[in-house]
């Protein structure tokens, strides 16, 4: 954690361009040697609605949103007014000022756009503003847009009054836009960035906010953990998509579907989410990489393919993007209540390889395992994700992604092999052979010669025929199953970890934690340790098969251990102690699922009450659930 | 050359090839019409001179399901109603594939009623067959989509109150663009129908009626049928649309009534198949997907070359 950050928030109204313009801020800053990481808040809604997106610049590695934040660009709704007093929507358009003004850090500058906002509606606006030492600004932004272009050019006006304000170079913005815009709206855009910037400089700075300056040592790109898992997927070798949209798995969808096209790969929208996966299915069964996903209530429907591919030992990649549940429950809000979902969903004893990637870098490395131990193990593979790490904008360096592709098709035989393989009386290939290594038994692809077999859901004999047989029962499901047992061998044998480490190596307390809480808990436990406590984390991402020595020796090596996880019923807790079988006295919770994502401080928070002070925590955005036996 | 040596190969295949050995024998019961179904494939697929290793055949779940551990090919037994999905995508993977899916009238009409209507509206290059035999057989016997009014099963005691489903009139609206009517009791027209089926490039629909002995009792076997083709009393263009609707809606009225009408009823030979229509757009290969698995000399793209200049 740095003092030296700017935490630039936009407000405004769904629709109005904050996600497009917060994009390409966050490049510009990034361009100019920063270190960014956004976070995005947005409403079930497209036109209207309070939508925020923060950006967190810093000269150091920043891997979270941080807590609260100095800069409010507040633009104002211009889809939310409605007239009627009383309306179900109320005096919403003014919601982008007052909703955001607790989080707003002391010393903070807040630029209103007075030519839709006003700030007389906010009780004790004055006040407020006189305690925190805020330094307001009231620009009439909407009216400069209107003038040189259209109202929604108005963005714009904010990012030139942000960058006067906060001292930032106009090029690098300049350069973006140039980049990014027809010339046709390039010109306005251009004009009102130089008028916005014009105007906040003729005012009197009282603030002491800026934006840090920062040198990288090599080239940096700014991705979505929604664009690493497609990317990862296409460098695997992956030309094939099926899906339906669902909120937030659509971004991994669409972005798939823009790029399949232009290397000869093929996506399908489909008339649902059990489709989705059973067209997967079908590709990949006919010898092609294939995916599907959807986020909580479209996975539901996936189950009864997930199971067929288990049966029938059919590779696929599905990812499951988490939203709030149950049911449709918070569509735009990120929570991890899919867990016990994704590993257990669909009938008899499951089967598959879940990962849940932690940061945007591993978001497209782990998607790449996912794919190759899928086709060469056979097994349905999954990668879950939350609506956060899905969205977040993000720099890494480039040289992440200079990977060689890997289209090998895994455990295929070809038409040399199968001509020599065992076949059955029947004619059939004896395509699930019972003893073979790790469980693996040889595919064939349809179209091969002396390759035809039954694939089917029902449990069968070698070459696939039904069978009830309970002596080839058990030689089945042992086979399939000790396939789990195997990917966990060559996980642990392979070079690097899925677990991430962070913090001294002796230390007296843990905290354990999963998919995106990673960069939020690793801030929290350098602010521990600067505060004197003793802590360190593992943040783990290999959920099915489970790593059972590396967490067991990490609650081994503390005195307790807070796992922290994003929602109600402590999943990944539970998961723990099932897997290991032990540290029910060992493991509490700290638990948030409101909607919104935890802040480094209320880890810090958490973990001083509940576990060093015992005390009760206040409030209710987080909450503790204390130890077995506690 | 092709990766897949068996597709495409002008060997001469016989009806025994499509056979299994000794086991598994089928396991329907005395008198079923699956038999029928499964001799006419046998015999459609080597006249038309296929080799069990360039068809792929997908089945859903009830006594149809069993259609392809009796049938020597690559076969598929999926899950009830989603036989479609995954044939689809299998043929969009490799079009040289022979792809053949099927199921019963529940399986096809009910729980993946939402598949056919989406696979027939798209017109993928394929055919599907639906074994109609008015019931649910592998349950035994409760009253299926396609169940006349009015019929009493253990699950619908005071008689079903609901229309059956009208296939061929379903099929037509939802887009297919070959659908067909046989019996399995007219296995020289079923055999016809079922290589027609499969040379059409589209959407392919086999209404195909197959008697219940056991849990159909009351139904009709379906004799005497009437082969519309080769009667002198219907006479119709199954090129026009609306000609052939009439025909279809003709043809479910009188099966209530007792009269099996079987044949032709609508074949659209110019409308392109979706693999078509997507290659034309540039959304597919020209070059079957999954043939670039097996080659070597295939250069793969990579992401840091095509996408990441965006992102900088």
């Amino acid at each position: 954690m740095t003092d030296d950050e700017l935490i630039w928030r936009i407000a405004g109204g769904s629709g109005d361009g904050i996600a497009s313009t917060s994009q390409n801020f966050a490049k510009a800053l990034m361009r100019s040697g920063l270190h960014v990481f956004t976070h995005r808040h947005y409403p079930s809604r497209i036109r209207g609605g309070h939508t925020y997106t923060e950006i967190r610049a810093s000269a150091d590695p920043v891997e979270s949103r941080g807590d609260g934040y100095n800069f409010l660009l507040t633009l104002g709704d211009s889809f939310a007014r409605n007239p009627s007093e009383g309306a179900y929507y109320g005096d919403e358009e003014q919601k982008p000022l007052y909703e955001n003004l607790d989080e707003l850090r002391e010393g903070g500058v807040i630029v209103v756009d007075e030519g839709l906002v006003d700030t007389s509606v906010v009780e004790d606006f004055d006040e407020r503003v006189e305690e925190n030492n805020w330094h307001v600004y009231e620009f009439d932004l909407r009216s400069l847009a209107r003038e040189y272009g259209r109202e929604v050019m108005r963005n714009t006006a904010g990012v030139g009054v942000t960058c006067a304000l906060a001292g930032i170079d106009r090029e690098w913005i300049v350069e973006l836009m140039t980049d990014a815009m027809p010339e046709k709206i390039l010109e306005p855009n251009l004009e009102i960035l130089d008028e916005a910037y014009e105007m906040a400089m003729d005012v009197e700075h009282t603030h002491d906010v800026s934006v840090p300056e920062g040198e990288h040592d090599e080239e940096q790109v700014l991705l979505s953990g929604s664009d690493a898992i497609a990317y990862g997927a296409l460098d695997e070798g992956c030309r094939f998509i099926a899906g339906y949209p669902m909120t937030p798995w659509t971004e991994v969808f669409t972005i798939m579907s823009q790029n399949l096209p232009e290397v000869g790969g093929i996506s399908e929208q489909v008339e649902d989410e059990i489709a989705a996966a059973a067209l997967a299915l079908g590709a990949s069964h006919a010898g092609v990489k294939a995916m599907s996903g959807s986020s909580g209530g479209g996975f539901a429907l996936m189950s009864e393919p997930l199971g067929l591919a288990e049966m029938t030992e059919t590779p696929v990649v599905l990812v499951e993007a988490m939203r709030a549940g149950p049911s449709t429950g918070l569509p735009t809000k990120p929570e991890q209540g899919d867990l016990e979902h994704v590993l257990y969903t669909s009938q008899g004893d499951s089967n598959r390889v879940v990962f849940a990637p932690s940061t945007v870098s591993e978001a497209y490395t782990q998607t790449r395992t996912a794919f190759s131990l899928a086709y060469e193990y056979q097994i349905p593979a999954i990668v879950i994700y939350d609506q956060k790490l899905g969205g977040e904008l993000v720099n890494v360096p480039a040289s992440h992604f200079d990977e060689e592709p890997n289209p090998d098709l895994g455990s295929v035989l070809t038409e040399a092999e199968l001509a020599e393989a065992p076949h059955d009386a029947s004619g059939k290939y004896n395509r699930f052979q019972h003893n073979v290594e790790k469980g693996i038994s040889p595919r064939s692809i349809p179209g091969q010669k002396d390759g035809h077999f039954l694939a089917t859901g029902n449990e069968h004999m070698p070459a696939g025929h039904i069978s009830e047989d309970p002596e080839n029962r058990v030689f089945q499901m042992d086979r399939r199953m000790s396939r789990v047992e195997n990917i966990r061998a060559d996980l642990d044998a392979a070079e690097g970890s899925n677990q991430t480490p962070h913090g001294p190596e002796e230390a007296e307390y843990g905290i354990l934690t999963w998919g995106s809480n990673q960069g939020t808990v690793f801030e929290a436990i350098d602010r521990l340790n600067d505060d004197g406590y003793s802590v360190k984390a593992l943040s783990v991402s290999d959920m099915m098969p489970y790593p059972v020595d590396e967490v067991e020796a990490f609650i081994e090596s503390v005195d307790e251990v807070l796992v922290v996880e994003m929602n109600a019923s402590a999943q990944f807790r539970g998961l723990t102690q099932k897997e290991l079988g032990r540290y029910g006295e060992q493991l509490s919770s700290l638990l948030k699922y409101n909607g919104n994502p935890f802040e480094p401080a209320e880890i810090v928070d958490g973990f001083v009450t509940t576990i060093v002070e015992n005390d009760t925590l206040p409030g209710t955005e987080t909450k503790f659930v204390p130890a077995a036996g506690d | 050359m092709s990766a897949f040596s068996a597709i495409g190969e002008e060997t001469e295949h016989d009806q025994n090839e499509f056979t299994p050995g000794l086991e598994p024998q089928p396991t329907w019961c005395p008198g079923c019409g699956d038999f029928g179904v499964l001799k006419a494939l046998k015999g459609a697929a080597a006249e038309l001179g296929l080799s069990p290793d360039e068809m792929l055949l997908c089945t859903g779940i009830g006594c149809s399901g069993k259609l392809n551990s009796y049938f020597e090919s690559y076969g598929f037994h999926t899950i009830h109603g989603r036989s479609l999905p995954i044939a689809r995508a299998a043929k969009l993977a490799n079009p040289g594939l022979t792809v053949v899916a099927a199921g019963g009238d529940g399986d096809g009409y009910g729980i993946g009623g939402n598949h056919f209507m989406h696979s027939a509206r798209e017109n993928h290059d394929m055919t599907y067959i639906v074994f109609n035999n008015e019931i649910f057989g592998l349950t035994k016997g409760q009253t299926s989509p396609t169940s006349p009014m009015g019929h009493k099963s253990k699950t619908q005691p005071h008689g079903s109150a609901k229309q059956p489903i009208r296939p061929l009139s379903l099929s037509l609206t939802s887009g297919a663009s070959y659908i067909a009517r046989t019996a399995a009791v007219n296995p020289n027209q079923a055999k016809e129908i079922i290589v027609e089926a499969i040379e059409h490039d589209g959407f392919s629909h086999v209404d195909f009626l197959t008697q219940c002995p056991t849990w159909n009792k009351d139904a009709r076997q379906y004799v005497p049928y009437i082969d519309i083709q080769d009667s002198d009393d219907y006479d119709f263009d199954t090129n026009d649309r609306r000609e052939a609707a009439d025909m279809m809606a003709e043809t479910e009225d009188a099966l209530h009534e007792g009269t099996v009408l079987t044949g032709r009823y609508y074949v659209d030979g110019d409308r392109p198949s979706y693999g078509q229509e997507k290659r034309a757009i540039g959304e597919m290969p020209e070059e079957p997907l999954a043939e670039r698995y097996f080659d070597d000399d295939y250069e793969w793209e990579r992401s840091y070359d095509l996408f990441l200049e965006k992102h900088r």
